[in-house]
């Protein structure tokens, strides 16, 4: 067990866009939490997941914990799988200061299909995040075996950064063997490895 | 087997992290249950898929998938009749469709006990509306219990199946969408043992026992009144009826305050109280009908000012009131002001909003955030790539567009309802489950040549294959027996793709009994055509052929639902890749 402080508590808010692993994402997360120490309550917060919609999870840490919702602007972390959700959950959810770890790969909504809405930049979520005084993480890998690998590729990122106290990268490696299945097992650590050790400035 | 399954059924008392939904799954079992029966919906299909996860050979209990909300109920009925402890779940509006069966129940000797598994959703977070079943209990007589977190989940089902079997009375856990899907680590009981015998007991003590004709309505409401008076002393001291009491009791400015809620708005106010560290007392409500009376009105005798707290609907604002003014309390009992109170979820921000408009010296009012400036596209749900109903969807609009201009879509409830929104706006009439063929219907009526002349316009519905079997037969029969001049457009999919791919009663999971060209020809329709989804010319002259037909004429649109069929192989393709070694 980590030696964790009492007083300390922290708001992650994961969201995504339907089939791109949020549950996975959210589990190994909230477990390693679990592992670490951390009293944990969570919540999934969407409502058509499969359907191409907006999925969202909570996850909040601390030793006083009533309900697991995040009010809008209070996320000390937001892990986002795609960038026009990374830019919904920055805009909606974060807190000053915070930090946001986003996958940047697109999904294009119906309404940038159909030439009526902007989909946003890398340097729109830059300047949205900026304005809000906190620190963003792109992440992306060129030779990713596997598009539904996006969500390892973000934990081994957040292991790297050290972006929850104690959630070590052994941790989140038990996790993912806990919760992927054995036949993308192997697959999916080779992945983490590499985003949890490589150093920051050379996986973008 | 998994380590997930095994939890479920393990003998020994642990603790772990789970989901509401899937932690009502061990309480069933610690319970005993013996029958499960559901239609799926959300926010309840992860109970579904916990029941299904433990291996058939052991599993203590029978779960089945019914064609619908009402078979479901029934058959979970006929099982508690029968002597066995029997359970049964669905969405919030799952229980309209059980309701004529479920209003008798609580009358009837339910000899085995039984739940049935409310999932409601404030904030309408994947329903059609965000009804407020609090009162459908009360209108049929059945005791509710209402838990605020999954680890409530699972000790109030336990009490709810023994308040049950001791009455002997249908009892109603109502989940709300954040309680089915919140995740927290829970302590379970260790595992009891039970005989499972599965002897019919089904043994009437008097033949109009389960016969509500009109000579025994009157000693059967008797009977059930004077269970639910029992049952609200016991309410009374259920450790559900909860008093907090986190920063002492000590008044403010002189004043007793109080709070009495329940669910998720009483976990909501209490973080609020963490917050502010005001002294006020909360009388949080497990079972909440009956309503433990008497300890509410002590409530409210010891304190000044009380705020009432309920989610949606005003339920227990005039029970509570009424008996307020029968016992002359004096207390000045605050509740919900504004309509905007009166919908979506009691989340811990809106309710310090309304702490801080009553008693802002303890709740420090919040400044709004600005509006922010950015511009974030909106992301609404959409049929998924290689989806079968997004070509159909595609030739139906472009033949309406060319041909009928004027055509009327009526839209039913699965997948295919995603059609309504852009690109393709087909289907924009929506009520519930099985609606579409008997809106249009009304639509055909004198809406011919003979009567309007070139103003009459054909009339186009859209239903899915789980959905037909559901509700959708009674109105195709019908359209069928009175000829409506209805085109009817199966989205033949062969699955329940929108809440998870449960089987449906046609796809093959049961055999092929069921298959839909047959079944709509025995059922009296006689103009039926099949086309693959994906062949847009094939679709578009079956519909105007249809379409010409002068009656009701259907056009079967098939392809199965990519979603599950990728997957399927997918899945088989890791399975033959884990099985060879590694290079």
């Amino acid at each position: 067990m980590a030696d964790v402080n009492a007083k300390f508590s922290m708001n992650i808010y994961l969201c995504g866009v339907g089939g791109q692993g949020i549950g996975l994402l959210s589990e190994v997360l909230i477990r390693s939490c679990m592992e670490a120490g951390h009293p944990v309550k969570g919540v999934d917060t969407h409502g058509l997941a499969q359907r191409g919609g907006i999925v969202a999870s909570q996850v909040k840490i601390g030793a006083r914990l009533f309900t697991p919702r995040i009010p809008p602007g209070e996320a000390d972390l937001i892990v986002a799988l795609e960038r026009l959700e990374a830019y919904r959950g920055i805009v909606a959810m974060l807190k000053e200061g915070g930090t946001v770890v986003y996958y940047d790969t697109e999904y294009q909504p119906i309404g940038v299909r159909m030439g009526r809405d902007q989909y946003p930049a890398a340097e729109e979520l830059e300047a949205a995040v900026a304005a809000r005084g906190g620190r963003l993480e792109r992440v992306h890998l060129e030779d990713l075996p596997d598009p539904r690998m996006q969500n390892t590729a973000l934990l081994g990122r957040l292991s790297s950064l050290g972006a929850i106290p104690g959630v070590s990268a052994e941790i989140i490696e038990n996790n993912l063997r806990a919760v992927v299945s054995p036949a993308a097992l192997e697959a999916n650590l080779e992945v983490f490895r590499r985003c949890s050790h490589a150093p920051v400035a050379s996986q973008g | 087997m998994s380590a997930f399954s095994d939890s479920l059924i393990q003998k020994e008392a642990w603790s772990g992290l789970m989901m509401g939904n899937h932690a009502l799954v061990r309480a069933m079992i610690e319970s005993g249950v013996m029958v499960v029966s559901a239609y799926p919906g959300s926010p309840t299909p992860e109970i579904g898929e916990a029941l299904l996860s433990v291996p058939e050979e052991q599993r203590p209990y029978h779960f089945e998938y019914s064609t619908n909300e009402k078979v479901a109920i029934e058959t979970a009925f006929g099982a508690s009749i029968n002597g066995h402890l029997s359970a049964c779940f669905f969405k919030s509006v799952g229980l309209n469709v059980a309701l004529d069966s479920y209003v008798q129940m609580p009358l009837l000797e339910l000899t085995g006990g039984m739940v049935v598994i409310l999932g409601d959703d404030p904030g309408a977070n994947s329903s059609q509306n965000e009804q407020d079943n609090r009162h459908i209990a009360r209108r049929a007589y059945s005791p509710m219990f209402e838990p605020g977190t999954p680890a409530e989940a699972y000790r109030m089902f336990k009490a709810a199946a023994a308040l049950s079997q001791k009455y002997k009375i249908l009892v109603t856990l109502r989940m709300t969408t954040h309680v089915c899907h919140a995740r927290e680590v829970i302590r379970f009981d260790a595992l009891p043992q039970h005989d499972y015998d599965w002897t019919p007991r089904y043994n009437p003590p008097h033949y109009l026992a389960y016969w509500p004709i009109t000579s025994n309505v009157f000693p059967l409401k008797r009977k059930t009144f004077a269970k639910l008076a029992a049952i609200e002393k016991d309410a009374c001291s259920s450790e559900f009826t909860e008093e907090w009491a986190p920063n002492g009791k000590a008044p403010i400015g002189g004043r007793r305050l109080g709070l009495i809620s329940f669910g998720i708005p009483a976990y909501s106010l209490l973080e609020n109280l963490d917050e502010s560290g005001a002294s006020i007392d909360i009388l949080k409500l497990g079972i909440t009908y009956p309503l433990p009376m008497e300890r509410i009105l002590n409530f409210l005798r010891e304190h000044d000012d009380v705020l009432l707290l309920e989610e949606l609907d005003r339920v227990f604002e005039p029970e509570i009131k009424s008996a307020c003014f029968d016992a002359g309390i004096t207390c000045k009992l605050h509740t919900r002001t504004e309509v905007e109170h009166l919908m979506g979820e009691f989340v811990p921000h809106r309710t310090w909003a309304l702490l801080s408009a009553l008693w802002p010296e303890a709740f420090a009012p919040r400044m709004a955030a600005a509006p922010a400036q950015e511009k974030v596209a909106p992301r609404v749900a959409q049929m998924c790539p290689g989806c079968g109903h997004r070509s159909a969807f595609h030739a139906v609009r472009e033949l309406i567009e060319q041909e009928y201009p004027g055509a009327i879509t009526v839209a039913d409830i699965g997948c295919h309802t995603l059609g309504s929104l852009e690109p393709y706006n087909m289907g924009t009439v929506l009520l519930c489950m099985g609606h579409s063929n008997g809106t249009a219907a009304g639509m055909t009526i004198g809406n011919s040549v003979e009567k309007v002349g070139d103003k009459a316009r054909p009339v186009i519905t859209f239903i899915g294959d789980s959905t037909l079997f559901h509700a959708g037969l009674p109105a195709i029969i019908n359209a069928a027996i009175y000829n409506h001049n209805i085109t009817l457009v199966v989205m033949e999919n062969y699955t329940t793709a929108m809440t998870g791919h449960q089987p449906t009663h046609a796809n093959g999971e049961y055999g092929d009994k069921l298959n839909i060209p047959d079944v709509l020809e025995k059922c009296g329709v006689e103009f039926i055509r099949s086309v693959p989804a994906y062949q847009q010319d094939a679709i578009k002259d079956a519909l105007r052929e249809a379409i010409a037909n002068p009656g009701f004429s259907v056009v079967i649109a098939k392809h199965p639902c990519m979603l599950k069929f990728l997957r399927e192989k997918a899945r088989k393709l890791a399975r033959q890749k884990v099985m060879a070694p590694r290079s």
